[in-house]
């Protein structure tokens, strides 16, 4: 696509036209300590010239090509096959959005189409939509969802559901009456007796995540079966590449299953773009938020792909929508479609065994440095979280980790400061026996 | 365009029936020739409490979604199952079998704000476009 800049003239006559002198002028609206400083490019620089210069300031930065990383926490490092790269980045798929004249971009719809299949397989739930920004979204999205499909104002949150997710949904209904309860974890994983103290026929949903924020594995069968006792929803919020070993969503009968995919196919890129998945049972179909592909017929009973159900949406039903969101992230869709399709289910199988078996190795063999223990005596997936009990903070010991060439676990201690010293690890298949080995080094030097 | 005089009509397009104790309700002639064909309809379940003008049924066509609202105070006594799996009956008898749900009603006065057939028929001609 051409890069067309607008010209000098365009622009005085615009800022003309809404009264405003200078382009500066028009940004004065934002606080100053937000707006970007200058970065001290001298003018009259050639392209190359600004290129290396801005490439010199990126150096500091530390990477993943570069580091050994147990970061986790929702954004997951896993290998990307380079049929994603090489068919994603066609000049055809090339674009972030669902097209305006949907049905004039027919392969763009049956790659939608076909993605919601895949989805809906991957979680086993009846409908997925075309998915959401990210998977923090999409559980609050789910909350909206359930407020409005049982007429209810409570909702109960696990504190083990990710702090992120908790305040996009605080920050998500901070206009709405309802009320948000939060239910307590105990050892590790929700208390299923607090959470069934709270539950009252007056709850729409209960929110859980799994594997949890600290990385171990929920109830969320009887969860799910205590929610539906009061009538309300159930919303499972699960970690892709888990499911194939975890049991999925439609497994438990959650109602409403959401996940952050952008580790099925795209790079964590300093917590860049996420991939929200949405799916429901089959009688929520018309409450479901976002876009939705379906395939029909055309006059001449040729198959074809469609956006379907847009009743639903805001260019039609205006301020009783079911969502604000018109849009999906179409490009990173696209390349969780392209890996499913590229592992199947076996592909995925085997994923999931690499990733918990390579994490049970690696906590087994920090378990074994002095000062190190497990948090919680839980089944865990591939993230687990650890307690130093040498004396040492998890922000010291990740600094002296980081010279070394290694991102230590994120410490939760921000988030839950009743843990003590914790910090979260995460060993996916990315890491390597000898990065492994680095670690252990290092831990035993402190 | 039929506007049965036994009726009693709201500005938002539903008719509301006298029944024995409770006050069936569906939508005009008039506004489902506007939504054309009716793919979906989305009811309140029966015990549910309702205010007058309270949004509290769906009507989704190939052509738009509307609101439906409750045209007199009270509690829902039945829904129209029916048109779970037929909604065009909708188009087809929207006085009829297209009806959508009945209120028993808290407030059975309310009914008299309500417009008459004559007071529908001019609100209809003030709005034609």
């Amino acid at each position: 696509m051409d890069y067309t800049p607008h010209t000098d003239e365009q622009i005085r006559q615009m800022l003309e036209v809404i009264g405003v002198s200078s382009f500066d002028e028009l940004l004065t609206a934002i606080p100053s300590e937000v707006r970007c400083k200058s970065f001290e490019l001298p003018s009259g620089l050639t392209e190359p010239e600004v290129v290396q210069t801005c490439e010199t300031l990126a150096q500091p930065n530390v990477s993943l090509r570069e580091a050994a990383s147990f970061l986790g926490f929702g954004a997951y490092s896993h290998v990307i096959p380079t049929v994603v790269d090489n068919l994603s980045l066609r000049g055809e798929w090339l674009t972030p959005y669902t097209p305006y004249q949907a049905e004039a971009s027919q392969g763009t719809l049956q790659m939608i189409y076909e993605f919601q299949t895949l989805v809906c397989e991957l979680l086993q739930m009846d409908v997925a939509n075309a998915s959401l920004y990210d998977g923090a979204s999409a559980l609050a999205e789910a909350a909206v969802m359930a407020l409005r499909a049982t007429g209810r104002q409570r909702l109960l949150i696990s504190e083990a559901v990710h702090p992120h997710y908790r305040e996009v949904i605080a920050t998500y209904l901070s206009g709405s009456s309802c009320t948000i309860q939060q239910i307590p974890q105990v050892n590790g994983v929700t208390d299923l007796e607090a959470l069934n103290a709270a539950l009252r026929d007056d709850v729409a949903a209960v929110l859980m995540q799994q594997p949890n924020v600290f990385g171990c594995l929920e109830p969320m069968a009887p969860a799910s079966e205590l929610t539906h006792r009061v009538g309300g929803l159930f919303v499972a919020n699960v970690y892709p590449v888990s499911l194939g070993l975890i049991q999925p969503p439609g497994a438990y009968n959650a109602d409403i299953a959401v996940a952050e995919a952008r580790g099925l196919g795209s790079p964590v890129a300093y917590g860049g773009p996420g991939l929200g998945l949405f799916a429901t049972k089959q009688e929520f179909l018309r409450r479901i938020p976002g876009r939705l592909a379906g395939c029909s017929v055309d006059q001449s009973d040729r198959r074809g792909f469609t956006l379907t159900l847009q009743t639903r949406e805001q260019h039609i039903r205006r301020e009783h929508a079911t969502s604000n969101i018109c849009t999906n992230e179409g490009w990173l869709c696209l390349r969780a479609t392209i890996f499913m399709s590229f592992l199947g289910p076996a592909g995925l199988r085997r994923l999931a065994e690499l990733n918990l078996r390579r994490a049970h190795d690696v906590v087994e063999r920090l378990r074994q440095v002095p000062g190190v223990e497990l948090a919680f005596d839980r089944p865990y997936f591939n993230e687990a979280t650890l307690r130093y009990t040498n004396g040492k903070t998890s922000d010291a010991i990740n600094r002296q980790l980081l010279k070394a060439g290694i991102f230590g676990g994120v410490p939760l201690k921000r988030w839950f400061p009743s843990l003590g010293d914790a910090a979260l690890w995460c060993v996916t298949e990315t890491v390597t026996d000898q990065q492994v080995d680095r670690l252990v080094d290092a831990l035993k030097k402190l | 365009m039929t506007i049965p005089e036994h009726l009693r009509y709201t500005k938002t397009h539903e008719w509301a029936r006298q029944d024995e104790g409770e006050i069936v309700v569906g939508i005009t002639a008039h506004a489902q020739e506007e939504l054309r064909d009716v793919v979906y309809v989305e009811l309140p379940a029966a015990g549910k409490t309702v205010k007058q003008g309270d949004p509290i049924a769906v009507v989704e066509s190939v052509k738009a979604a509307f609101d439906i609202y409750a045209p007199i105070s009270g509690t829902v006594a039945r829904n129209n199952a029916a048109l779970q799996k037929t909604p065009q009956l909708v188009n087809q008898d929207c006085y009829g079998n297209g009806w959508f749900f009945a209120i028993r009603p808290s407030q059975p006065e309310e009914l008299n704000a309500l417009l008459t057939a004559d007071g529908y028929a001019a609100l209809l001609k003030t709005t034609a476009h």
